[in-house]
């Protein structure tokens, strides 16, 4: 059952990146959400993971949660209407102490029989056409070699349920969710997923109305009602087709003040003065901190006052991402570098960009 | 000449213990209501020729006066109300149209008295807006769909040119009034007030007298029917170019300046021959197609080197949505829709009260009609009629407007007693005149100065709101409908408005 209404919510983020693409297995990750257990309440966790399937990492993998397994022929059919279906398989699930009743949950390995230039797009498309057409069926990621692991319940509880100690990835992404009311839906849960981009995200968007309207402009259908589909299309939207680098995502989600932006110097100035005039229906307002994976990296944002926290860490050649301390260092007992990110501030890390280790690219903060 | 059968609609009173007879109301009243005596210590009232202006009232040094609505002792009748009767016999003694001045006034639903803004709690902090920065900044214009970026290694360079844009500090311009349906004082106040605060004012179609040129920068110069004062140094001098094709107060119809009032000044500025009626016909003699407008859109366009924005009003009228699409695709940057609401100088009673549809459901089908075709960053919204206080600009924005402009409420700033009897050219206020004697009463530095405050209180109470919704720049509150709720609407209404029911959460 999908929620009905916008749910608001706070929560726990975390994430890791290994810088030189060494894989570790899931258990990392569970342990530092773990740590947060207080910032959600049971309704919900869930996990992105990269690097997990390195034998399809050409195609996309589809994970695809059944309320009803019987709607599978249906999805199946849309999805053989533009790609071959090379492998599928149940997602295997134990049971664990604490949750006992779970929907079927799918994968597909798709091979796309298109036109190259318009994989993505099409692929979009079909996401769209499941999730808004199909009732009883939800895609919940739809990346290449990277998957997304979600349902109702305490994160480290959810992470036992898909086994996630037996994955091997070279970035986890983890989100613990408090939302105000019941949401009994398991695709309600977070990470939330399209293409290969995964968002975590703590925090409630009151720009939320006219993002979701400025979306579709750009035919973006935002059915879910939640905060984090429309951060994620919009992160879409902007770097994948608007050629907007991600460290200057937040000259856009999190604009700095005219005022600041007035002191800047040119060309810098005219480059911020045109992206917040063209791109201010995709300004989040309100408390937010976010943490998006993509093929090869992660990044952290925080809103443009801070109102919600997040920090950065480096140890060796790992890449940390949080809301809290603890949950670095329960995993990370002593590190080289920790920041607090600064209101607007993008920190982003790509595996194999060692020249940036250690080093924040403060970009809208001034 | 038989007796007239109207009754006075005001009725006077003077407490005689506190008259000392000083004779102020007298002079003051331009409709020569009190008569003084040269040899006794008394004054008394034709209320016949009151229009309820309230000017003497506020002038008395003893507060001796009152004037009230005098209530007509026509018997009860629920479909003869008492403005039928008087039309009626009005008519009935003149044989002429019936004329008024403002807005509507008849009681049609002001929806933006149905509409409730939200605030945050608990899940999302407020914002205090004493501590932290909340943006009104606002730009008006044409914005790109995208920007073109060329990356350099990791240095951007911007390809796309931004389109000329009208930058306000606060989103509040003050409408289109010309200079001959107000006085040179209340046009000066007007335009010295935007300067101050960051902000523009519109011509009107009567031109620019040469002495607000140097205000140009933060002017609207209107381009209508009549044209004129239309000329090059008019079009470049202004931020801005706004072709008028419709008014709210008066949709379909064109406008007259009767030759009375066409002073020496007055002709100076319009172009046209002393005390020669201004006629500005019903639509453009140029423009009887939407290619037409597109021809003038682009006319301007090029006159003024495409270096300022231009915009097109139109009226409220029934198929709003698709004729604002249409003036969008003609090229213009900025779109003026104007209310059955807006206010004028002068209109033919029976238009004003009956033609054209509440700015309310107008704006919310527009926006969501431009956004539905995916050209709503083609042109920025502008809506004008009937907007009374910072709380319905906010609503305004809400539903999908980039920006208001204020008439009425700037008059009401200036001490307009909303009194409707602008097309008389008495208006004792010094407003709507162009008496001498009555201009002089209105000093443009004490105007200025009140309009400044009201729009530095609006802007204040904005700010409050904004903070409450937990929003720090109006962008992000602009077509933001999930921050309205709607109380007391039909659900046809909430459907064309696209704002939910009130108690209706996400
Ligand atoms: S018209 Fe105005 S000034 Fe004259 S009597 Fe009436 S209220 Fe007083
Ligand atoms: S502008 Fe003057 S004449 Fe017109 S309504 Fe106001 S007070 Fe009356």
């Amino acid at each position: 059952m999908r929620d009905p209404f916008r749910i608001p919510s706070g929560c726990a983020v975390s994430g890791i990146l290994n810088l030189d693409g060494t894989h570790v297995s899931g258990e990392k990750i569970i342990r530092s959400i773990e740590v947060m257990h207080e910032r959600s309440n049971g309704l919900g966790g869930g996990f992105a993971a990269y690097g997990i399937y390195p034998e399809y990492a050409e195609l996309y993998a589809f994970h695809v949660l059944y309320d009803d397994p019987l709607t599978a022929k249906d999805v199946e059919a849309i999805l053989k209407r533009s790609c071959t279906i090379e492998h599928s398989e149940e997602i295997p699930c134990k049971e664990t102490e604490n949750i006992q009743n779970w929907p079927v949950f799918k994968r597909y390995f798709l091979r796309y029989r298109g036109r190259s230039d318009c994989e993505d797009d099409e692929v979009v498309r079909m996401v769209m056409e499941v999730n808004s057409g199909i009732h009883g069926a939800y895609i919940v990621s739809s990346g290449k070699n990277m998957g997304v692991f979600k349902g109702v319940g305490y994160p480290e509880d959810i992470g036992k349920l898909f086994q996630l100690e037996e994955y091997q990835g070279y970035c986890w992404i983890a989100h613990g969710r408090f939302p105000t009311n019941s949401a009994g839906w398991w695709g309600g849960a977070h990470p939330f997923g399209l293409l290969s981009w995964s968002v975590v995200h703590n925090g409630e968007i009151s720009s939320y109305g006219i993002n979701r309207r400025y979306l579709q402009n750009f035919g973006y259908v935002c059915n879910l009602q939640t905060d984090t589909e429309v951060i994620t299309y919009l992160v879409d939207l902007l770097v994948r087709k608007h050629n907007i680098r991600i460290p200057y995502l937040g000259a856009v989600f999190a604009s700095p003040f005219w005022e600041q932006i007035e002191k800047m110097e040119e060309p810098k100035k005219e480059f911020f003065t045109s992206l917040r005039t063209i791109y201010g229906g995709a300004l989040l307002n309100g408390p937010f901190s976010i943490i998006v994976g993509f093929p090869g990296g992660m990044f952290g944002m925080v809103d443009r006052i801070k109102l919600r926290p997040m920090l950065a860490a480096w140890k060796d050649s790992t890449f940390f991402l949080s809301s809290e301390e603890c949950a670095i260092r329960e995993i990370a007992p002593s590190l080289d570098r920790l920041v607090a990110l600064r209101a607007g501030e993008v920190i982003s890390e790509r595996v194999g960009e060692r020249n940036s280790h250690g080093q924040k690219l403060t970009v809208s903060g001034v | 000449m038989a007796r007239s059968l109207l009754f006075p609609e005001f009725k006077i009173e003077r407490d005689k213990e506190r008259c000392i007879a000083c004779q102020v109301c007298v002079r003051q009243c331009a409709n020569d209501v009190h008569e003084g005596s040269d040899t006794e210590d008394t004054v008394v009232s034709q209320e016949e020729k009151c229009v309820g202006c309230q000017r003497c009232v506020n002038l008395c040094p003893t507060n001796a006066l009152t004037v009230q609505t005098r209530k007509d002792g026509f018997r009860p009748n629920g479909n003869w109300e008492d403005r039928h009767l008087r039309g009626i016999y009005k008519q009935a003694e003149t044989g002429g149209i019936l004329l008024t001045g403002m807005g509507c006034d008849r009681l049609y639903p002001v929806y933006w008295d149905h509409l409730l803004l939200n605030a945050s709690q608990v899940t999302n902090p407020s914002i205090d807006p004493l501590r932290e920065p909340i943006e009104l900044t606002t730009y008006l214009g044409k914005k790109e769909e995208k920007l073109d970026i060329h990356w350099e290694g990791d240095s951007p360079v911007v390809r796309t040119r931004l389109a000329p844009q009208l930058g306000l500090e606060v989103p509040v311009i003050f409408s289109a009034m010309s200079y001959g349906s107000i006085s040179y004082n209340a046009f000066r106040s007007l335009a010295e007030a935007a300067r101050e605060a960051g902000t523009f004012c519109n011509s009107g179609e009567g031109g620019l007298h040469p002495d607000f040129y140097p205000f140009g920068e933060n002017i609207i110069v209107q381009v209508a029917s009549g044209r004129f004062g239309v000329h090059r140094d008019y079009l470049r001098v202004a931020a801005a170019v706004e072709i008028k094709i419709g008014q709210g107060a008066k949709p379909g119809i064109g406008g007259h300046l009767p030759g009375e009032k066409v002073s020496k000044e007055i002709s100076r500025t319009r172009k046209i021959p002393l005390e020669s009626d201004a006629i500005s016909p019903a639509p453009h003699h140029d423009i009887y197609s939407i290619e037409d407008l597109e021809r003038l859109v682009f006319a301007i366009k090029e006159a003024i080197n495409y270096e300022k924005p231009v915009a097109v009003k139109i009226a409220a009228v029934h198929n709003v949505a698709a004729i604002a699409s249409g003036v969008v695709r003609a090229g213009a940057d900025i779109v003026t829709i104007d209310g059955i609401r807006g206010g004028t100088g002068a209109a033919p009673q029976v238009i004003r009260d009956n033609v054209g549809i509440p700015i309310e459901l107008a704006l919310a089908q527009v926006d969501e009609r431009l956004r539905l075709e995916g050209i709503r960053h083609h042109s920025s919204l502008l809506i004008a009629g009937g907007i009374r206080s910072s709380a319905d600009v906010i609503k305004a924005i809400a539903l999908g407007a980039d920006a208001v402009y204020v008439g009425t409420a700037a008059l009401v700033g200036l001490g307009c007693h909303l009194c409707q009897k602008c097309y008389t050219g008495k208006c004792n206020w010094g407003i709507a005149t162009q008496d001498p004697v009555l201009t002089k009463r209105l000093n443009p530095n004490i105007g200025r100065r009140r309009l400044v405050n009201l729009l530095r209180a609006w802007a204040f109470e904005i700010k409050e709101m904004l903070g409450g919704m937990g929003v720090n720049a109006i962008e992000s509150l602009r077509g933001n409908r999930e921050h309205l709720r709607a109380v007391g609407l039909s659900r046809e209404e909430c459907s064309v408005l696209g704002v939910k029911a009130a108690g209706e959460g996400w």
